[in-house]
């Protein structure tokens, strides 16, 4: 039987199990939708394409399974870039589906028309436009497909309002062939021998492990790596969730606004081994000084990151939970006391800081956050200085459970991402943590949160300014401060209400102490503004082209 | 240091748009392409000529590699092969100084395609420094206008670059 390929795309989506789509509707994705009108997909009606993105982003982020959103041509597809490269710096799978001008129109400036397969090649890990409606099956089986295996990330399809329409004979492929993507999963046993001996000889290992843990699901073998060969372990921003964070082999965050023992500990090893990281330039700090004294054992899935950055001395592209199931058995117990004695010794040296006067303090809101949820929440995140304390001052637990911008670092992220992980895992706790600066530009999805009944809790860290860029302008332009602090404050309390969210206001440790619990226990969603310490700086940092044991501290004695 | 690279992709719209803006947006210098089907109609290869030490090379590699329509990627300077150069070149030619052009043309076993009122269009196929050499020789004359196809390139031997992987028959 024939049907319109808009339905035909609507049962791959079926077939690949899509429980939920975030987007917007318009003219050339008017098909899509008409054909979405009997689907037991549920569609999330966002406010704004941007957090279509964003929420299919924290979607994927929070369970495991590819984002899908949707917008029509022209301006819809162009507010999707933002959250679609938010998602492939991030390694992110997405399906994002737009509409497009009809394929006789297409070329033509025609109302609506953007070349959206054009401007998204450097943000996708795969686009396509779809001319011929036939095809349109193989297409989404392939995007899928492409989006969810090796290195995860968006893949886009741009769909004619023509194409969509056009019936087709249908059937979903069962096999396609791509035979210029063969992601490589097994590491070669060679290289694993070889890691394994480097471990063997190594007398003060440290543990990187990004943001591939959590993508391979491979948390339960790095802690199997970390006490077998008594290492300790540091994250990248990606990465936390991946170990325990109250783990006493934990060194925290490591980099520009990692803990100074984390970045010590890197600075003292003789042998680094990077987990799914990719030696970014906020976790490395100045090259030249980059874990001097070590080797570099470096297993990711993406080939192109072994040796872009740093030199490697052990390369193992492969799966990194493969790669460790099959390097865990070469491996013995071993005692590394006097090195976990020093660690001991950093740690003790150059704790996370930060003094309680001068009112509340964002660090206090984030422990006490930790504190009442046990670590239990997932925890979306915002960009900027809100972020880097969510970073050092929870400590997950579970993988997953931080869902944050790191690559992109995308002011904005935090609502919209929220909103997806909350329909992904619906029934847990969810918690948004925000900053008045981040919190405005997607404030829109409040709406989103009551339509779609969801109780979430978010704290906005309220420092009444851009925080970071201030940060920033105290450290790098001698307090000349250029356009962070702004002059009108709305009173997001009250915001709040006018969206039938409870809204709060809280500004000492005292009001903290009695709203929160209430806060986390309510039913419904609820926004508390607190209003911080306005100066208060993320501590530690390394300055720009220093090496990350160069770090700056500030609320120290 | 030059390497020559035997790129072979899927014969998709928009695949040399992939290529070239992967160049560009990473950094990476291209001193030629050029790019044509071949003999399987759904495969294109493309030639690319870049400049770059081991390094740059390794990453040009593994990030065309991450192209989903790239199939196969081979250098081929770190082995014997051929490669030819096609160019065109519209050189002035007063009537009294054909003879001395048509014996520059013979000596590179170019050919002569065109003939104006006062210029000589000539072909000429080779590798790169006989192509610059020939543009040398005709240059007193002064050269009007001149168009080449960027390097193409082969291994030598039975081996080939396919798309099975296999190089060796």
């Amino acid at each position: 039987m024939e049907i319109t390929a808009a339905e035909a795309l609507v049962r791959c989506l079926e077939q690949e199990n899509v429980e939920i789509i975030f987007g917007i509707p318009g003219g050339a994705i008017v098909p899509v939708y008409d054909a979405l009108y009997h689907s037991k997909i549920k569609h999330v009606l966002v406010r704004h394409e941007q957090g279509a993105a964003h929420a299919a982003d924290g979607y994927a982020r929070a369970t495991g399974r590819v984002g899908v959103c949707m917008a029509t041509s022209g301006p819809g597809a162009t507010n999707l870039v933002t959250g679609i490269a938010n998602a492939y710096m991030d390694s992110v799978p997405l399906v994002i589906i737009t509409g497009q001008v009809n394929t006789s129109q297409v070329g033509t400036d025609a109302f609506q028309e953007v070349d959206i397969t054009g401007i998204t090649m450097p943000i996708t890990k795969h686009n396509f436009l779809v001319k011929d409606p036939k095809k349109l099956p193989e297409i989404v089986k392939k995007a899928f497909y492409i989006a969810s295996t090796g290195r995860p990330g968006p893949v886009l399809i741009d769909l004619p309002r023509d194409v969509a329409s056009s019936p087709i004979e249908f059937q979903y492929p069962k096999e396609i062939v791509l035979r210029g993507y063969k992601p490589t999963y097994r590491g070669h046993p060679t290289k694993i021998n070889e890691a394994a001996k480097v471990i063997r000889e190594s007398r003060r290992p440290v543990i990187y492990a990004g943001g591939g843990i959590i993508n391979s699901g491979a948390s339960a073998e790095l802690r199997q790596l970390a006490e077998t060969i008594s290492a300790p372990v540091t994250n990248t921003f990606m990465g936390l969730s991946s170990f325990p964070g109250d783990h006493p082999l934990f060194l925290g965050m490591l980099g520009l606004h990692g803990t100074r023992y984390a970045n010590l500990a890197v600075t003292e090893c003789d042998l680094l081994i990077a987990l799914g990281a990719r030696f970014d330039d906020r976790v490395t700090g100045n090259l030249a000084t980059f874990a001097p004294q070590a080797k570099i054992i470096h297993i990711d899935i993406d080939p192109a990151e072994i040796g872009k950055n740093v030199r490697i001395h052990v390369p193992i592209v492969g799966d990194v939970k493969k790669v460790l199931q099959a390097l865990l058995p070469l491996l013995e117990k071993t005692d590394r006391s006097p090195w976990l004695k020093r660690i001991e010794e950093l740690r003790n040296l150059y704790p996370l800081r930060y003094e309680r006067k001068n009112g509340l303090k964002p660090q206090f809101i984030v422990e006490q956050l930790y504190q009442l949820t046990g670590g239990d929440a997932v925890v979306a995140t915002d960009v900027g200085q809100h972020q880097m304390w969510v970073a050092q001052y929870y400590r997950f637990k579970r993988p997953r459970s931080l869902i944050s911008s790191g690559g992109l670092g995308t002011m904005g992220f935090g609502l919209p991402a929220a909103v997806g992980a909350q329909l992904g895992l619906p029934g847990q706790p969810v918690i948004l943590v925000t900053g008045d600066g981040s919190f405005q530009m997607t404030i829109q999805e409040l709406a989103t949160v009551m339509e779609q009944g969801l109780p979430l809790k978010i704290f906005i860290l309220n420092n009444q300014q851009l925080g970071m860029v201030r940060q920033l302008q105290e450290v790098y332009c001698a307090g000349r401060y250029m356009a962070v602090d702004f002059k009108f404050h709305p009173d997001f309390s009250v915001l709040a209400r006018a969206y039938g969210i409870s809204g709060y206001t809280v500004s000492s440790e005292k009001e903290v102490a009695e709203l929160f619990p209430e806060v986390l226990a309510s039913p419904g969603p609820a926004l508390v503004n607190c209003l911080v310490y306005p100066e208060e700086n993320v501590s530690p940092m390394v300055p720009a082209g220093r090496g990350i044991h160069e770090a700056i501290e500030w609320g120290g004695d | 240091m030059r390497h020559t690279l035997a790129v072979l992709v899927e014969n998709n719209p928009g695949v040399l748009a992939r290529v070239a803006g992967l160049f560009s947006r990473r950094g990476f210098n291209i001193d030629s392409l050029a790019v044509g089907r071949t003999e399987n109609p759904a495969v294109s290869r493309m030639t690319i000529v870049v400049e770059g030490d081991d390094r740059t090379l390794e990453q040009v590699t593994k990030q065309l590699h991450k192209l989903i329509d790239v199939i196969k990627i081979q250098d081929v300077t770190v082995d014997e092969y051929v490669d030819r150069e096609l160019v065109l070149i519209k050189v002035n030619a007063e009537p009294s100084q054909r003879g001395e052009i048509v014996q520059i043309a013979d000596i590179f076993r170019a050919r002569i395609v065109d003939l104006g009122r006062r210029t000589l269009t000539l072909e000429c196929t080779g590798n790169e420094g006989k192509i610059r050499a020939f543009e040398e020789s005709l240059r007193p004359y002064g050269i009007k206008e001149l168009v080449r196809t960027g390097k193409i390139a082969m291994l030598r031997g039975s081996r080939y670059t396919g798309v099975n992987g296999k190089e060796d028959e």
